[in-house]
């Protein structure tokens, strides 16, 4: 058996292992027949909040997933649409964030005046927590839709900025050099010689971005609240529905991932040997 | 009962205090009869009766009708406040330029009669029938979330969204945004957004209370030998849904009458409600005054029991209140009545036990408050377990009342005042006038056929001190602990 093989199955052995080891040390409670009223009134042992087991949580993602798109009002919403929103919230945050960053990289990284100039600033605003902006957004933005997503255009810029400058700053000086004796002007040079050959940094750049936006949108959405697959989690956490809330991470991460593997593909496309 | 408050206050020779000098025919009428007590309340409001008059030269207060009396009290509030409730010198500068000048010179500051219109006798319809009203997911807020599935808001041509909150930091900013039209709030918050107090200043309407009573104290089961005897909390860390809550100020009052400086003695952080129960768990804190359900919950999960009740503090508090802009009720006259009318009828279909299970029903879903069934009815009919084995029956557990009291906004400030959220000279009777709007509570009351009371002012009794509406600052410098004395 080829080792490409191996290591799905021995993946698979383990996931099931440790769910039974799970399943297996999760107490089962049963109710005593008869209750007292005061014991219907405290809910009985059955109805405490605790780690639920595999099944249960099993149980509940057919539930939620049969029927992801439900609406049942403004603060009811099924995990599809609550997906949907919080993926629109990175997207477009991502998108601003890439707008701005990626031509501004380019100036830094031809430019070593400007990256002397800027690095300052952006080595302070760098560390900051995006939700760190959360208050001083709602107050100036005055939208908690918009603030949103100014938090995640603003963690989702510095990877990007300083993945674009390093980047452009390191094309290899003879291509750039090669370009000038075509006499290409200096647009030309930076559009066919320096964006392909920074192309793979300025990728890697735009990957742990939307990594970090998407860490990000759960947390500001917790905030925030409303809609989003953060307000679910916190929605869920106020009712201490522990099945709801391991539900969704696993939601989180498998929409994480996917976006990850989006933007590894591309990757692929733009790399190139030298 | 003589009606007080309606003197024309742009008359120099009336005093609207109705002391020794002043010259109305009540005040004159009344020495005649008793010689005593030239103490009045001001503000006493005792509305429809006979034919309406509206001549300011021959002030006939018996036969003042509700909309006079609606429009008096407005114009009243408004001219003293002007003058910072200094009736010597309102009364100088009537007579110095004349009471139409006054009126006029006011008139133009002003808009009085936009003041008067935010609510007519009958409401036209909604100018903007889709509008988004915000709640934090806690019983408090029965009116504002049962209006949406019983239809209340229907009933009066609203088409309403309530959307739910994080807690009231955000729904504080999310109302100051206009990202809701008007919102649940805490009684203590519109009075510290139109001071500007941990806010932006912004004039705020507080037309209706929501629920009285309703809160209790709530300790971790940790502490079942310290129930007995609050002077053993000293190093507590307790939980308060917001800064300026009556949560807060109960608390603070409640540990301080054992001694305990709030600010010294033990911690009080502010913790949104809903994730209460989860910090109570997870050891962050040792208790909490909190909204219900969230006291009843911790019952439920066997993490807490209810020490105390705020009813037992003080019986009738108000707790949650409606609020909105006061732009919002001018610029939209006629959508702020119909939804202040269809919270009061909410509010007041809240009240009667035998309505408390439907309603605990209504707003249990996910869409509202996301809780166990029999965790909201306990609350709200009264019959519960206090997690020390006992079953209690307490059917005014919670309550619900809309006539927003200015004596409650007085002994709100007061107890800012006592604990330095604001400083300096309070003008206390007239931001509690500006803010609770007690006029609008009552014409719409009346149109629903309900009883008003005849008067905005009274006093209570807090752990057996009384509180004097007419003696605020005397009732801040009685107590031992607190910053501002």
């Amino acid at each position: 058996m080829s080792d490409a093989l191996k290591a799905p199955i021995l993946s698979l052995i383990l996931l099931f292992a440790v769910l039974g080891i799970w399943e297996g040390i999760t107490p089962t409670v049963k109710d005593a027949a008869e209750m007292t009223e005061y014991e219907l009134l405290m809910g009985g042992a059955s109805q405490e909040a605790r780690v639920p087991p595999p099944s249960a949580i099993a149980a509940k993602a057919v539930e939620e997933l049969s029927d992801p798109f439900y609406d049942n009002g403004p603060n009811d919403k099924g995990i599809g649409i609550q997906v949907a929103y919080s993926v629109y919230r990175v997207l477009s945050g991502y998108f601003f964030a890439a707008l701005v960053a990626i031509p501004l990289g380019f100036l830094i990284g031809m430019s070593p005046l400007a990256y002397k100039a800027l690095d300052p600033f952006i080595q302070v605003l760098r560390p900051i927590s995006p939700l760190a902006w959360m208050p001083l957004a709602l107050f100036v933005i005055k939208d908690s839709e918009a603030s949103a997503i100014f938090v995640i255009f603003i963690c989702s810029i510095w990877p990007m900025l300083i993945n674009t400058a390093f980047g452009v700053a390191n094309v290899r000086q003879d291509w750039v050099n090669v370009a000038r004796t075509h006499e290409l002007s200096n647009l030309k040079t930076a559009a066919t010689v320096i964006l392909p050959a920074a192309a793979p940094t300025i990728l890697t750049g735009m990957r742990i971005s939307i990594g970090i936006a998407w860490l990000v949108i759960v947390a500001a959405e917790m905030l925030v609240g409303g809609t989003g697959v953060g307000y679910y989690v916190w929605n869920e956490w106020n009712n201490l529905d522990l099945t709801s809330v391991i539900f969704s991470i696993l939601v989180i991460g498998v929409v994480g991932m996917l976006l990850d593997t989006i933007f590894a593909q591309v990757q692929k496309v733009v790399a190139y040997h030298e | 009962m003589t009606i007080k408050s309606f003197g024309n206050p742009y008359d120099g020779d009336v005093d609207l205090r109705h002391g020794k000098s002043c010259t109305c025919d009540t005040c004159s009428n009344h020495k005649h009869a008793s010689t005593g007590s030239d103490e009045h309340r001001e503000a006493l409001v005792e509305p429809a009766q006979a034919a309406p008059h509206r001549d300011f030269d021959e002030p006939n207060h018996a036969a003042m009708d509700s909309d006079e009396a609606l429009s008096h009290m407005v114009e009243s509030a408004v001219v003293r406040s002007v003058f910072g409730h200094n009736e010597i010198s309102r009364r100088a500068f009537a007579k110095m330029v004349g009471g139409g000048t006054l009126a006029a010179a006011l008139g133009s500051i002003f808009p009085m009669e936009a003041a008067k219109a935010a609510i007519a006798e009958s409401l036209g319809k909604p100018e903007k029938t889709k509008l988004n009203v915000g709640f934090v997911p806690i019983t408090c807020a029965t009116p504002i979330i049962m209006a949406k599935p019983l239809g209340f808001y229907e009933k009066y041509g609203l088409d309403v969204d309530v959307i739910k909150t994080a807690g009231w930091a955000v729904a504080r900013d999310k109302s100051l945004n206009k990202e809701y039209d008007a919102a649940h709030m805490l009684t203590p918050m519109p009075l510290a957004i139109t001071m500007g107090a941990g806010s932006v200043a912004e004039p705020y309407l507080m037309p209706a209370v929501e629920n009285i009573n309703g809160q209790a104290i709530v300790l971790h089961t940790d502490h079942l030998d310290k129930n007995d005897d609050p002077s053993k909390w000293k190093g507590f860390k307790f939980g308060v849904p917001f800064e300026y809550s009556m949560h807060n100020f109960l608390l603070r009052y409640y540990v301080a009458e054992f001694g305990l400086d709030p600010d010294v003695d033990i911690q009080i952080r502010v913790v949104p409600p809903p994730e209460m129960v989860a910090n109570l768990r997870a050891g962050n804190l040792d208790g909490y005054l909190s909204p219900d359900p969230f006291n009843q919950r911790a019952v439920w999960e066997k993490v807490g029991f209810i020490h105390k009740l705020t009813k037992d503090i003080w019986d009738g508090h108000p707790c949650c209140a409606f609020a909105c802009s006061a732009e919002f009720a001018e610029t939209l006259p006629n959508t702020y009545g119909n939804l202040l009318k269809a919270l009061i009828d909410a509010t007041q279909y809240a009240s009667p036990a035998e309505n408390r299970a439907e309603i605990a029903e209504a707003i249990a879903p996910k869409n509202y408050l996301n809780q166990p069934v029999p965790v909201i009815s306990q609350v709200l009919t009264g019959r519960y377990a206090d997690g020390l084995g006992n079953i209690k029956d307490v059917p005014d557990r919670i309550d619900f009342d809309p006539f927003p009291w200015h004596s409650m906004g007085v002994w709100i400030l007061t107890q800012m005042k006592r604990w330095g959220y604001i400083e300096g000279d309070v003008d206390y009777k007239g931001i509690a006038e500006q803010v609770y709007n007690a006029a609008d509570a009552t014409s719409i009351m009346k149109s629903l056929g309900l009883e008003t009371p005849n008067k905005t002012y009274q006093s209570y009794e807090i752990m057996g001190k009384t509180f004097d509406p007419d003696q605020p600052e005397a009732y801040v410098d009685s107590f031992a602990i607190g910053k501002g004395s």
